[in-house]
């Protein structure tokens, strides 16, 4: 059997009397592709660090092709073909294509002056390698996001790589990209370079990964092929618990429409989408990214107004084009990236949970009542149990799932009919997932009528009581959980 | 030809110079005096110090950081190498000076660079303090007092000219001084270095995204160590061609510059954030500053309005990128439509 490219033997590394890493092994073979999965703070990426270099372990030894080392510099990382492209992928958005692929190379070769013949040779064999066509004088700065990717990767293949790590390579990219870039891994693999991907959901990356190596809290808690691995024991490994999923099946049956929309049309966005949700039903939309759900989402909250259609919430028409109407009829909205747009992060806890409902939280002549507001904070962080010590302690001291609760608290203390969610758990690790998920349900049965945006399948199936496909600005079909399958799912958003 | 074209117009470089071709057309013809052989010698030889202030600004800029030490740098160098050839009665030529000014440049630049590269600390915070420690060290521990008289080899190399310029007219008559060949000098090693070096290179990688231009292999502390040491440098060159032209030492003449040459690198399209801007259009801002102080006289506008339109200028320069930059950036609504048509 062939040696392998990689293998880190019991490392071991702490960090101010924390214990990152207690003793982990990883082996990677030539040419394979090996996922590295775990949730934030597991140690998979000072586990990274520690075979590319920049970290030394306390503790265990790395070896690169059998070549055993004890202390490896990031140059020494290099020459023995490790490359590592992080999640930024480390581009320098105001210089050319060019000289992105071509710095490495002359840095190396310690070249004082700049030839340009030469640069350009280089960059041409770079971009040759996987067939990348570019213009090699634009500025990278002005290239999507999956042609940045692919510069970094085109770049990483310059030194001789025979392990590319990439670090949660699919988040920002769109399914038809994803499969672009796979068809390149699966080009490099053909040629015998291993990719070993960090991440910390089970997304697709799943798919192409032929072997799995899970952390949980610095300690190796898996390792073997993914064939042997489902969404089960996936999350048992990550979450050290047994997550039951099952179905939502809501317990409020024939409700009256808390919200209903029909022929809403924003131009070039979305065109002729008709809905309605129920008392106790969360209604799952599902699309791509450009294909309208998050516009739809920001109508619906009166951030973008609409060109035309009827929004009746309740039976009752009314006319939302703004948040503050939207609220007034009981709408809520959890955006996508809540940390910049849903929380004050250095504010405290209590303070975030509150703020909309502030002016019911008033004594005589206006000025806040205390009392009232500490008892509103402690009963929703009973409710929605928030891991703090203390509600007064800052916002980001929280981890992402709890602030994704505290987002969440902040809406229910207000008297809500409506509450739209985008991508409730993105960001969010499986346990936490869960949770929000959980407490959604229990939502939804209460009385609530919930909306759910999201490009995560699984989370849709499992969560929603009817799932509509976003394609293209138009609602292109309709779905019972119960009656499909992610696949099937799958196919129609693109 | 389009292309080249479009490429044209989405450089500042091209707004600066057409602004700096429409002022000087209006001048022209409110005064008649703009376009004439004195005027621009006036204009160029007014343009030496604030060009080399501007050259050091400029890298600094470029590489994400901001100096706004170097007037009181450049005075500390100048007063102390001005102090002791008149202390030893130097009676020789411009040789010496400049070996010291560039030697104290250097040593006042490495103390921006070392507390900027090893510590990492913020550029902006540093140079503040320096340039407050400079101007005390000056007045404090020099007793600095106008220096009246300057060694005869600077006062010759200051009042030397290459040409005379005359105008037909009014028989007015304006000298091209010598120093002019400092400025061009450093431009030309200027501009080799940014674009044909790998340090340069180096500065707008840096300036880009400072670490993966470490994760490149670039020696970002070594990098901007040495950027400190030119731009003290270059600033106490400026400080000797200033001396030297006015034939006298005032330890306090040069103070407060800084913003103006600043906003004017800034004018010339070079990005605050770093990264981003081209010597060529740090000069044309530089000159356009230059041109509104020197030549709103012409136009019978008292001087008091000169700050009143230099700041404007700065807002209008700088607004109208920083909203093509905006504009760059935001979706556009009517393109999305084209796919559902």
């Amino acid at each position: 059997m062939a040696q392998n490219v990689l293998k880190a033997v019991d490392i071991k590394k702490s960090f101010t009397g924390v214990q990152a890493l207690k003793g982990v092994t990883l082996e990677i073979r030539p040419g394979e592709i090996h996922c590295l999965a775990g949730e934030n703070g597991s140690g998979k990426s000072t586990l990274i660090k520690v075979i590319s270099g920049v970290y030394t372990p306390e503790g265990g030894h790395v070896e690169y092709d059998g070549k055993s080392y004890k202390k490896i510099t990031p140059i020494e990382a290099i020459l023995n073909g490790v490359q590592v492209i992080y999640q930024d992928f480390s581009i320098f958005p105001n210089l050319s294509v060019m000289e992105n692929l071509a710095f490495n190379t002359e840095l190396a070769s310690k070249s004082k002056l700049v030839n340009k013949k030469r640069m350009r040779k280089i960059a041409e064999e770079a971009i040759d390698k996987i067939k990348f066509e570019v213009d090699l004088d634009a500025k990278v700065g002005e290239l999507p996001v999956a042609s940045k990717q692919l510069v970094a990767i085109c770049r990483a293949l310059m030194f001789n790589a025979k392990l590319i790590i990439m670090d949660e390579p699919t988040t920002a990219l769109t399914r038809k990209e994803i499969n672009a870039l796979f068809k390149i891994i699966l080009d490099l693999k053909a040629q015998g370079i291993a990719i070993l991907f960090v991440s910390h959901k089970l997304d697709e990356v799943f798919e192409i990964s032929e072997r799995f190596t899970i952390l949980r809290s610095g300690e190796l808690v898996f390792k073997g092929n993914t064939k042997d691995l489902d969404d089960k024991k996936f999350s048992y490994y990550m979450t050290g618990r047994e997550i039951q999923i099952e179905p939502f099946e809501p317990k409020l049956t024939k409700q009256t429409k808390m919200l209903e929309v029909k022929n809403l049309t924003l131009n070039g966005y979305f065109y002729d989408v008709s809905f309605s949700v129920s008392k106790g039903e969360i209604l799952g939309i599902s699309g791509i990214l450009g294909s309208g759900r998050t516009e739809l989402a920001l109508s619906l909250f009166g951030i973008r107004v609409v060109d035309s259609g009827i929004i009746k919430i309740n039976g009752k028409e009314v006319a939302i084009n703004s948040p503050t109407v939207a609220m007034e009829n009981g709408i809520g909205y959890v955006p996508e990236d809540r940390l910049t747009e849903g929380l004050f992060l250095q504010q405290s806890i209590g303070d975030n949970i509150i703020i909309s409902e502030i002016d019911n939280l008033t004594g005589k002549f206006g000025i806040l009542d205390e009392r009232k507001q500490s008892e509103e904070i402690q009963k929703w962080v009973k409710e929605l149990s928030i891991a703090t010590p203390n509600p007064d302690n800052a916002c980001n001291t929280l981890s992402g799932g709890n602030q994704q609760r505290v987002v969440l608290a902040k809406w229910l203390a207000r008297d809500l009919k409506v509450l739209i969610l985008n991508g409730p758990s993105v960001g969010v690790d499986i346990g936490s997932k869960y949770d929000i998920h959980h407490i959604l349900k229990k939502l939804a049965d209460s009385g609530l009528a919930i909306i759910i945006i999201s490009d995560d399948i699984p989370e849709v199936m499992s969560l929603s009581s009817k799932i509509l496909i976003m394609r293209d600005g138009k609602i292109s079909n309709t779905f019972e959980p119960s009656e499909t399958t992610i696949h099937e799912i799958t196919a129609q958003m693109v | 030809m389009s292309i080249r074209l479009k490429k044209l117009l989405r450089h500042n470089e091209f707004y600066i110079f057409v602004v700096i071709l429409l002022l000087s057309f209006l001048i022209q013809s409110r005064s008649g005096q703009f376009y004439t052989p004195n005027n621009i010698v006036d204009i160029i030889a007014a343009l030496i110090v604030p060009g080399l202030f501007a050259i050091g600004a400029f890298m600094v800029i470029v590489s994400g950081g901001i100096d706004i030490s170097f007037p009181a740098l450049a005075s500390l160098s100048i007063y102390t190498t001005t102090r002791i050839l008149v202390d030893i009665d130097y009676q020789g030529g411009i040789l010496l000076p400049l070996v010291l000014t560039i030697i104290f440049g250097a040593v006042l630049g490495a103390v921006n660079g070392f507390l900027i590269s090893r510590f990492k600390l913020q550029p902006l915070i540093v140079t503040l303090g320096v340039a407050s420690m400079f101007r005390g060290f000056m007045q404090g521990v020099l007793k600095s007092v106008q220096i009246a008289v300057i060694p005869k080899g600077m006062s010759e190399f200051g009042t030397s000219s290459l040409f005379v310029a005359k105008n037909m007219e009014t028989g007015l008559t304006s000298r091209m001084p010598t120093a002019i060949i400092i400025l061009i000098i450093t431009l030309v090693v200027v501009y080799f270095i940014l674009n044909h070096t790998m340090y340069g290179r180096g500065l707008y990688a840096i300036g880009g995204n400072e670490i993966s231009a470490e994760r490149a292999g670039f020696n970002v502390k070594r990098i901007k160590f040495f950027l400190y040491v030119m731009v003290g440098i270059i600033s106490s060159l400026a400080g000797l061609i200033r001396v030297s032209m006015m034939t006298q030492c005032h330890p306090t003449n040069m103070l407060g510059m800084e913003m103006m040459i600043i906003a004017g690198v800034v004018l010339g399209g070079v990005a605050i954030t770093g990264g981003a801007g081209t010597l060529k259009g740090c000069m044309l801002g530089t000159i356009l500053i230059i041109i509104v102080q020197n030549s709103l006289i012409l136009m019978g506008i008292p001087t008091f309005w000169q700050g009143f339109f230099l700041g404007m200028l700065i807002i209008v320069g700088t607004g109208v990128s920083a909203l093509q930059v905006k504009r760059l950036n935001s979706p556009k609504k009517g393109k999305g439509g084209d796919k559902y048509a």
